[in-house]
């Protein structure tokens, strides 16, 4: 999975990057419009990460390249300004979604796997982690042959975490993927705990090989035995 | 005090003032005229007198004025030598007044065929009390007149010429800085008003500049501020990984994270706030708040369960605005957040929609809040340490923006109260 990187904040671009090699993608990198330009037009990329105000250029500019040139590249825009306006924008020039600085690593992960699961050809979405295996489409989860019965919430959390596999996930990343803009102002998200120990409880019953561990003061991490 | 009053409560003063002088001075010149020309009437009458008592010797015995105007009496010779012409103001008893009125009299001596006799003759005055009064009241009549006459006068005139003035005082009124039309002021004759408009269109310009610059600039500093926190949140995100076996460690990482996280709130916060009051939300649709308050009650569901107050929303009426969807979730969230996080534990949140608005009640460890500060910006009534201290402020600025009466009032139960105009 290649994916290009357009960001011209330098330390944000290496964390980023960082981050995502990780999840073992091909992270290649531009830092202004037209290094950025050259590369949209030279190769293909599973997905794009794109900061609108980049030196040289806008980043809705490229958008506007990418569709004339009629490539259909997965496109996140990545944006300071959370404005609706440019969201709407974006999204009409064919980005596919839209994530506002500053963001989790965590999220960014599961948006860009998100991103990249959608373009995929193979009808059903299907996650296998472990002995578990997520149905996107149909939401639903079995582990071995049985069915595990989540809630919808517990669900989220479910994928959430096998996006972000092996991956330290802080816990006001995960409220605010799961509860959205509802989870501020909340204190210590510590509500969040009842519905992590209920699909804990679950797992465990159901015999899956992953488990979902809880970091002391940060969060939590879903590991596969 | 209006302006064309306050010229004419000045203008009475003077006017009295201008008048009661002139009044004394009229009245000290006309009476000195009367007294003059009574004067010369006696002076003429006692040449005429002396001139006939010189062939007619019969009038020195007439000796009572009666109903003539002079009388004769003999005096002695010393007397009538020291004698001079004497003017004075007597008074004498007339019939048809039944009462003594003034009279103006001159004495004056004379010789015929060698005796000596004192000449009296006599002349009705005009009564000083009766002209003071006549003057007096017609300088009364006049004032009033000249008062009257002017506060019309002014109301008309004054309201005419000062016409372009309030013209511009309505244009100010509608002004609001956050517009980007300045008022357009059109040229009078007045040159003042020309130079007070030239003079506000200046000011005006200004104000608008800084207030722009000021807006982008919270705007650009929040923005700026995004990124660097992106930056910081995202490494320390990337080093807590790789700490993961030093939980000590984690947990400075933790705190440092959740410190830039709730920077980051009170940034994205702030952006919302300057935002809603810049009216950068012009989007509207209608909005089912009944529907809307059970997503939300839904959505929220999970914090009221992990705090164990009990969430309930009651349908008394079917309420529908026209107002940003995102706005009107936020307004209520924040309210119903609120509720939740200032309760007790097993407490109640009751949310009751009517046709006129949504009410909110929820039972709390706190007691009343102070009215006047609760909606103020960083107003903290408990120490959560979590709390923005923007939230209800930011409610607040909605139901301003859209004209809603945002109320609080406290009955044992906290009580915030939305009314909203009919649509």
């Amino acid at each position: 999975m290649k994916i290009l990187l357009i960001e011209d904040e330098d330390d944000l671009r290496d964390v980023m990057k960082i981050s995502l090699e990780k999840e073992l993608f091909l992270i290649e990198t531009a830092s202004d419009f037209h290094t950025a330009a050259e590369k949209l037009e030279t190769y293909d990329y599973d997905c794009i990460l794109l900061d609108i105000m980049l030196p040289g250029g806008s980043g809705l500019t490229l958008l506007e390249l990418l569709k004339e040139k009629g490539k259909h590249n997965s496109v996140i825009i990545i944006s300071a300004k959370n404005s609706i306006d440019d969201k709407v924008r974006g999204l009409n020039l064919g980005a596919d979604d839209y994530l506002t600085k500053p963001f989790h690593l965590a999220e960014l992960t599961a948006r860009v796997k998100s991103v990249i699961r959608r373009k995929q050809h193979d009808g059903q979405k299907i996650i296998n982690i472990g002995n578990v295996k997520i149905n996107l489409n149909e939401r639903t989860v079995n582990v071995q042959s049985s069915a595990l019965i989540l809630n919808r919430k517990e669900f989220d959390i479910l994928v959430y975490f096998a996006s972000n596999k092996n991956r330290l996930i802080n816990k006001t990343a995960l409220a605010e993927h799961i509860w959205g803009d509802h989870a501020d102002q909340s204190d210590d998200f510590e509500f969040i705990y009842s519905q992590i120990k209920n699909l804990r409880k679950k797992l465990k019953e159901t015999d899956a090989s992953i488990e979902i561990q809880a970091v002391y003061g940060i969060g939590y991490k879903l590991v596969v035995e | 005090m209006k302006l064309v009053n306050h010229t004419l409560s000045y203008l009475s003063i003077a006017f009295f003032i201008v008048l009661g002088v002139w009044a004394t001075i009229f009245y000290a010149n006309f009476l000195d005229e009367i007294y003059d020309s009574i004067d010369d009437g006696l002076e003429n009458t006692k040449l005429l007198i002396l001139e006939r008592v010189a062939t007619d010797t019969t009038l020195i015995h007439k000796t009572a004025l009666l109903e003539s105007n002079y009388a004769i009496r003999e005096i002695n010779a010393t007397d009538a030598l020291q004698y001079r012409d004497v003017y004075m103001d007597s008074t004498i008893y007339t019939i048809n007044e039944q009462d003594y009125e003034p009279v103006r009299v001159l004495k004056s001596a004379f010789q015929v065929h060698g005796k000596y006799y004192e000449l009296l003759i006599v002349s009705s005055m005009v009564e000083e009390d009766d002209l003071i009064e006549d003057l007096l009241y017609s300088i009364i009549w006049l004032y009033v007149i000249l008062l009257i006459s002017i506060m019309i006068i002014n109301n008309i005139l004054l309201r005419r010429i000062w016409r372009p003035f309030y013209a511009i005082l309505d244009r100010l009124r509608n002004f609001r800085v956050e517009s980007p039309e300045l008022p357009a002021f059109s040229v009078t004759r007045v040159t003042e008003f020309n130079m007070l408009q030239e003079s506000i269109t200046t000011l005006l310009h200004r104000t608008v500049a800084t207030f722009q610059s000021q807006k982008q600039f919270i705007e650009n500093a929040s923005h700026e501020l995004q990124t660097p926190l992106a930056i910081s949140i995202n490494k320390l995100e990337l080093l807590a990984e790789k700490q993961q076996h030093a939980e000590a460690n984690l947990a400075e990482i933790s705190s440092v994270i959740e410190s830039l996280q709730r920077l980051t709130r009170l940034n994205k916060t702030l952006l919302l706030l300057s935002k809603i009051e810049n009216r950068q939300f012009p989007e509207q649709t209608s909005v089912d708040f009944n529907q809307l308050l059970d997503h939300l009650a839904i959505a929220l569901s999970d914090l009221a369960d992990y705090k164990s107050v009990i969430l309930s929303v009651h349908h008394r009426g079917r309420l529908t605005k026209r107002i940003n969807e995102d706005l009107a979730s936020i307004m209520l969230s924040n309210l119903i957040k609120n509720g939740i996080l200032h309760n007790v534990e097993g407490g109640r949140i009751e949310i009751e929609v009517t046709d006129q608005g949504v009410t909110i009640e929820n039972t709390s460890t706190l007691g009343t809040l102070d009215k006047s500060k609760i909606f103020e910006r960083f107003y903290k009534g408990s120490n959560q340490k979590h709390s923005t201290g923007l939230g209800l402020a930011i409610v607040k600025s909605i139901c301003d923006l859209y004209g809603y009466k945002l109320e609080y009032r406290y009955n044992g139960k906290h009580v915030f109260s939305i009314t909203m105009a009919a649509s």
